[in-house]
């Protein structure tokens, strides 16, 4: 009774103050970026488990994986979200890009068409999402259509945005590239690999959830 | 007598490349599926897709959607690769970006162009924001 008492409280100031309780947060960009990467460090450091594999290999991430209720706390506030790790949006999928990595023909061609259907269903959760972490390596050209055809359709969809900067660790990096590209929104530089500028990212995390 | 054999790179050469533009006023009045549709089935002829404007982000996301269904259905089709030029108008005055503006919203960004080609023609497009490279492969 207590339970529900603390929890229809906690809705009703939640509601009052416009703030909102379970946070859908979509992690999105091309493949390889680091999406699960970030999402990892996450729901490692307040649920206890990962979200995903990691690879070399593109297109690990091939469908939505999805992890509920991980409540972060920064700086003494508290926030809870539902995380959903999405497949990197690619505009070409060639099974032959996959034997370059050892990969034989028939798991290639397998992984190619996971990863087309992986792309259609990434879209079609951005209509879901309450704000959208946007991951892109920073040692690649930020300028590709695929980014900016993305990060178009969620400022169409009024949804806030935030652009982390991964693989700073890299002597390619350019996080300065990356915020010339989008000079409208917040970018914050980070190496997951390395957990490197974390802090910085929840930082801004919790900046990006009071716009939701 | 015999054969002489094709290298692997020779039969990789781009044999005859086909360019099809595309006025903004073929487009103009067509719903966002018959524009995608229009755009596909020239890029399925190996065409590569000169639009005159750019499209709405709507219609960009739903390209990559159909293309990727294409990917998934139609054994050699490997995907698009995509790109807009847009005028720059960084250095441009406050007057000149507003009128450009309304120019956009009312003929449909006719001075931008939008380039789409199947994959296993263009390679990549490089593109940053002074220029734009067109890679076949």
């Amino acid at each position: 009774m207590i339970r529900i008492i603390k929890s229809w409280s906690k809705r009703v100031l939640n509601s009052l103050f416009g703030r909102k309780d379970n946070i859908k947060l979509g992690f999105y960009g091309p493949p390889n970026a680091g999406k699960t990467s970030l999402a990892n460090i996450i729901c490692k450091d307040w649920t206890g488990e990962e979200i995903g594999s990691v690879s070399d290999v593109p297109h690990e991430t091939r469908s939505v994986q999805v992890k509920e209720k991980v409540e972060i706390e920064h700086k003494g506030k508290k926030l809870t979200f539902k995380i959903a790790d999405t497949p990197g949006i690619a505009t070409k999928i060639d099974y032959e890009d996959f034997l370059k990595f050892k990969m034989k023909k028939k798991a290639a061609k397998k992984r190619a068409k996971e990863a087309t259907q992986g792309i259609i269903e990434s879209i079609k959760w951005l209509d879901d999402m309450d704000a959208i972490i946007v991951v892109l390596d920073a040692t690649e050209n930020p300028y590709s259509q695929v980014n900016i055809t993305v990060v178009g359709n969620i400022a169409a969809k009024e949804k806030p945005v935030l652009i982390i900067a991964n693989k700073i660790d890299l002597k390619k990096a350019n996080v300065k590239t990356i915020e010339a590209a989008f000079p409208e929104y917040e970018v914050v530089g980070i190496s997951a690999k390395k957990k490197k500028n974390i802090d910085d990212f929840y930082e801004a995390l919790f900046r990006l959830s009071k716009k939701v | 007598m015999k054969r002489k054999k094709r290298s692997s790179s020779s039969s990789r050469k781009v044999k005859g490349l086909g360019l099809h533009v595309i006025p903004f006023s073929e487009v103009q009045y067509l719903s966002i599926t018959d524009r995608i549709k229009k755009i596909l089935k020239l890029i399925l002829g190996n065409k590569i897709v000169i639009l005159q404007g750019r499209l709405k982000v709507e219609e960009e996301i739903r390209l990559i959607e159909d293309t990727m269904a294409m990917v998934d259905h139609i054994k050699s089709f490997r995907g698009i690769e995509l790109a807009v030029i847009e005028p720059s108008l960084n250095d441009s005055g406050i007057m000149a970006k507003m009128k450009q503006g309304i120019a956009n919203r009312l003929s449909g960004n006719t001075g931008a162009l939008t380039i789409i080609g199947p994959a296993s023609i263009v390679k990549e497009i490089k593109k940053d924001p002074k220029k734009l490279e067109v890679m076949l492969g």
